[in-house]
Parts: C-alpha cells; structure tokens; sequence
C-alpha cells in the first residue's frame, strides 16, 4: 500500500465525524446526481413516447402547389392577389420508388405508405366525421406500435375490414364484428366490418382514427394506387428533424419531423435538460465546498502530525499527497454509497409513485453510464476540493508547528 | 573537528520580518564528534530548540553553515533535505510526539514507509525488533493515547532509530516524566549511544542528567558561554 494511501485512511479513520460528514456529503451529491439524472431521463422519455405513441417520427408529403404569377410582357408593374387553390388529395408520385429510397435510408427502421383523407362513418342514424387511413397493417405497426394498443379484436383491414378506436366505437355502439357505412364527401361509400378496436390513450386519436385497408381507402378517395403520405420511424427519434433535412431534396417531397411538429414539447425538454444540470452543478459545487471546508480544518487540526511526518523524512509531495488521497478516498466511498442510494431512490420512486391507473408514473432509466458519469464527477470533485488543504498542509513549517502546534 | 558527526560554524537565527526582528541565535559555533553524547543547556528562551531544528535541518540558518559529516547542507535542495532528515537524524521531541492516529507500532513504522514510500511487511518485523529492544514488543498494537508517557517516550526512541540514524536530536526527552521513567529512558538513550556510535544531542534542564552526559554545553541568550567534557564515568 502507497504510504499516502496508508496515512489518509489512518487520518480518516481518526476523524470519525469528519470523515463522516464529507463521505455523507459525497454520498448525498452523487445519489442526488443519479436520482435527477433518472427523473429527468424517466420522465423525458415517457413524455416522448406519449408523445409519439400515435405520430410518425416523420411524415413525407407531396409539397403543395403554389400559385405563382406569371410575369407581364414589357416592363410595366403589376399588383396582384394570390389565393391559394383548394386541393384534393393528390398522390405521391412513383411512391413505391419513393418508399424504397426511406426505407433504404439509414437511421429509418420503418417506413410505411398511407392513403389518408376525410370521411363520415355512419351508423344507423349517427354519423361522425372520421380521418379515414389506408395501411398496410404490417408496415403501419412498424411505425406506430398500434398492434399493443388493440384492446378488442385484432388489427386486420383485409378486404372490407376496419379498425377503430374505443371512442368512435362507444359513440355509434360498434362492436368486433359490427358493421359501419364510410363515406367520404364525394358521395363514394362502402360498408365494412369492424376487426379491431385500439385505444392509444389519445381522445382524439380514439375518435378520429378510422384504419382501413390501402386497396379499399385508395378507391374511397379516389386515388387509384396512388397513396398522400409516407410515414417513417427514425432509429433516434431526436435524429428525425436531421433526417427530415436530408431527405427533403432527395424525395422532392415535403418532410415534417416529429420535432417540428412539437416544437414546444422539444423546447420544455431542453429547458428542463437545462435546469437539471443546473441542479446538479450546484449539488457538485456545494459537496465540493463542503469537503474543502471539512478538510481545511483538519489539516490545521493536523498540524502537529505534517510536523512530525516532515521530521520523520516524510517530503512535501508526500504531504500533499496524503491530502488528495484522502479526498479520492472519500470520492471513492461516497460514489459507491451514492450509486447505492441514488439507485435505491429513484427504484422507490418508480415503485411508490404511481398514476392512477397503477402503472409507474416514473419508469427508472438507470444506464452504467450514469453512475460512471456520477462517479467520476464526485471523485474529481472531491480531489479538487483537497487541493487547497493539501497546499496548505505543504507550507506548513515543521519546526514552528512541532514548537508550537 | 576532523571526524565531526555535525558542525556548525557561525549560525545566527532571527524570528520575524520588517520592522520586529528578534535574533535567536548569535553566530553559534559547535562540532559533535562521532559517538558523542552532549547535553545542551541553558534556560527557557535561550535558543536551544531553535538550535535543535537547525541541525535536525527542519529550519534553515539565517546565517552560518550546517555541516554533517562534511557535507554542507546550505546547498541541498528540498528533497535531499527531505531524505537527509529521515535516514541521517532521528528526533525525538518532549510532548506530541507520536502520531494519535497510528498505533505504536506504525509510530516506529513511519520513517521506514516515508523512505521506502511504500508500507512493506519486512518493516512490520524491523519495527518489532525494535519495539522488543526499549521493551513494549507486547504493547505494539497500542495507540499512543493507551500508553504511560514513559512508554511513549520509548516508542519514540525505538522511532527515532528506526532508520539507523547518526545522528540522534531529543529536545527534553524526559521533561515530562517522573524520575523513574526519565531514568529508564535515559538510559536507553546510553545504551543505544555505546552499542551503535550514535552521536546524541540532548536538550535539558535537569542537571542530573546533564551530569551523566560525556560533554556539556550551555546555551545563553543565543550564545555558547560554556563547553566542557565531562568525564564522570557512568
């Protein structure tokens, strides 16, 4: 064993209190650090997963047409109002071309082609205004995880098949097997058979949403084989407003992110990114201060042991050393209780914190990164925050502290 | 002094800085022949653990030179200083003297593992051997705050020669202990002074002890005023 390492466990061990008060102080800063780093990462990522439990990551579109004015003969001015023209829904062009350039894209997982527009479903005498959906229930569910949500039934739109949510389902007295009119305002209709019925935890969503299968929409909305959109997952869902630059050129088509979409969700994120590590930076400045002030003291309390060390033909570096290694000494121990208790806090909150419907308000996002990162930011800490003692022990004057000390 | 274990040659020593400036030491001038045992004394405020500490090299001279063996100590940097305080002089001082923090035998331990840098079994059984020499080898895993104040005298003993020191400083080894221990401590001190030729420097007021020294020295106000053998066999 290095004689620094010896002598700082011998001082700490003496310095019961002490010792205490800065391992407590250590252990709180780095539990603190991982509690908020598992709150802040739990709760983002449930808000982001609500968030994008019924939205693509991207959605491309064909851009929309742009009345321009045609420019006079001669050199005269001219003032003009430009109305924008009322459009139908209009296809993408050479879509299954399109779809295999994103699919082919890396960081997309999923890409998916829709046919989308408005419709009324229509039972009996009640009828709603729906958004009617075109999928193919396979690549739609590798893009909006909806096969999990199913809560009757299953998702199947084969032939004259659709799926619909709970509220539109409650609205018109639809159950599994129960037979609904849609309608679209061109007058086209059909009537098909309930298979399924979701419930992504979205009222909107729940009523709104009408999935039926990309044969039947397309002949709906009159879109022959032509689909409006393509839906696409990204690997990182915070990559998608990046891929949404990049792909825009390449397809010719409008691409909106997630991100854009949810412009404020992204900004309370970072903001409260922002106030986490600000939390955290004064948690690691007060332990900090805390371990140079209980250190400080004892090297005075100490004086007269530096005195007896340096007679004893014990250097100043070794001194300064002495020093330090108690203060990485009680980073080492302090971010191993911390991991602990961090661990343990954020654990009892994910337990104990639940919404009302008894699922984890707070689901624990604990990585080894974080306690590594923990850690190694308390060990840091704490060598800091022994330096100034350490350079004060080393000036100390053996003959004038063994004399008076 | 040819054969001189330390000489000092004209030392002054001042306390303070601008205005209040007290001079401690007056151009003092002393040689320590190898295996002698000296007393140095003088009263309270005299400059004799000033003295002390500038030999022991834990304070440098404002004035005058530090010799040991020869050597000038004026021109060693901190580290050799470092390295000359551990292997060449032991201390042993009146009060505080023991680390709290370390039981008797890690005492005796430290100037091995401040050398070395490094704890090392082999000086568990050196620091044994001499712990089994002042006679507390069965008091080794006691703290100092366990100890009579002459056992702690003891243990300091055993420290101070644990890294075979020449030279061998005690500022008032036995001021605070009654006459029984100062006795059997003393002795010691004697013993291991004959068996190995460590040259000693002893800082006293008991003229008892003093009297049982092989050379007296007497320290006023900064200045030798007297240095004379003293041959009483003991």
């Amino acid at each position: 064993m290095p004689f620094e390492v010896f002598v700082a466990l011998r001082f700490l061990r003496e310095g019961r209190t002490q010792t205490a008060l800065i391992l407590a102080g250590a252990t709180v800063g780095v539990a603190v650090i991982i509690f908020i780093t598992a709150l802040i990462g739990g709760l983002q990522s449930t808000l982001v997963d609500k968030t994008l439990s019924s939205q693509p990551h991207l959605t491309f579109k064909r851009p929309e047409r742009i009345a321009r004015v045609l420019p006079p003969a001669g050199d005269e001015a001219i003032s003009a109002v430009v109305e924008k023209a009322p459009e139908r829904a209009r296809s993408i062009e050479q879509w299954p071309r399109v779809l295999a350039l994103v699919r082919a894209t890396p960081g997309i997982v999923a890409a998916a082609p829709t046919a989308a527009g408005s419709a009324f479903a229509t039972r009996a005498e009640v009828s709603k205004s729906v958004a009617l959906r075109g999928i193919e229930a396979e690549s739609f569910d590798a893009v909006i995880k909806i096969r999990r949500k199913m809560v009757a039934g299953q998702l199947r739109v084969q032939g004259t098949e659709v799926v619909i949510g709970v509220a539109l389902a409650e609205d018109l007295g639809l159950g599994v097997g129960d037979k609904l009119r849609l309608t679209t305002a061109e007058g086209r209709g059909d009537v098909f058979t309930v298979s399924g019925i979701f419930d992504f935890g979205d009222q909107n969503v729940n009523q709104r949403w009408v999935l039926v299968s990309l044969r039947a929409a397309q002949t709906l909305l009159d879109l022959e084989a032509g689909i409006t959109t393509i839906e696409a997952k990204a690997a990182d869902p915070f990559r998608a407003a990046a891929l949404a630059d990049e792909l825009g050129p390449r397809t010719a088509l409008d691409v909106d992110s997630w991100m854009t979409l949810n412009a404020q969700l992204l900004t309370a994120l970072r903001s409260q990114n922002a106030s986490a590590l600000m939390i955290q930076s004064f948690v690691v400045i007060a332990v900090a201060l805390g371990i140079a002030s209980v250190l400080g003291v004892s090297v005075i309390q100490k004086s007269r042991q530096i005195g007896i060390l340096k007679a004893t033909g014990t250097s100043t570096g070794t001194v300064v050393r002495v020093f330090l290694a108690e203060g990485a000494l009680v980073g080492i121990a302090g971010s191993l209780a911390g991991c602990l208790l961090g661990a343990g806090m954020s654990w009892a909150f994910a337990v104990l914190v639940k919404n009302p419907y008894g699922e984890s308000l707070f689901p624990v996002e604990l990585g080894p990164g974080v306690f590594l990162l923990a850690s190694g930011v308390a060990v840091a800490t704490s060598i800091a925050a022994s330096v100034a003692p350490a350079v004060h022990a080393a000036r100390l004057e053996p003959a004038v502290v063994i004399r008076y000390g | 002094m040819a054969d001189a274990t330390l000489e000092i040659r004209g030392v002054v020593k001042d306390y303070g800085a601008d205005e209040v400036v007290t001079r401690v030491l007056h151009g003092v001038d002393l040689a320590l022949g190898r295996g002698e045992f000296t007393a140095l004394m003088g009263p309270s405020g005299s400059g004799k653990s000033t003295l002390l500490n500038l030999v022991g090299l834990l304070d440098r001279p404002t004035a005058g030179r530090v010799l040991v063996e020869g050597q000038d100590t004026g021109a060693l940097d901190e580290r050799a200083l470092t390295r000359y305080r551990g292997r060449t002089v032991g201390f042993i001082f009146q009060f505080h003297h023991l680390l709290p923090e370390f039981d008797a035998l890690e005492n005796v331990m430290l100037p091995m593992m401040a050398d070395r840098g490094r704890l090392d079994p082999s000086m568990e059984e050196c620091a044994l051997h001499l712990l089994r020499e002042v006679g507390l080898d069965r008091l080794a895993r006691r703290r100092p705050s366990q100890l009579s104040g002459g056992q702690q005298q003891r243990v300091a003993v055993a420290r101070a020669l644990a890294m075979g020191p020449k030279l061998v400083l005690a500022d008032e080894p036995t001021g605070n202990l009654d006459t029984h221990s100062a006795d059997e401590v003393f002795a010691l001190l004697r013993e291991f002074n004959r068996r190995a030729g460590v040259t000693f420097l002893v800082v006293t007021h008991d003229p008892r002890l003093a009297d049982r020294c092989d050379r007296i020295v007497e320290l006023v106000d900064g200045r030798i005023v007297a240095d004379r053998p003293n041959r009483r066999e003991t």
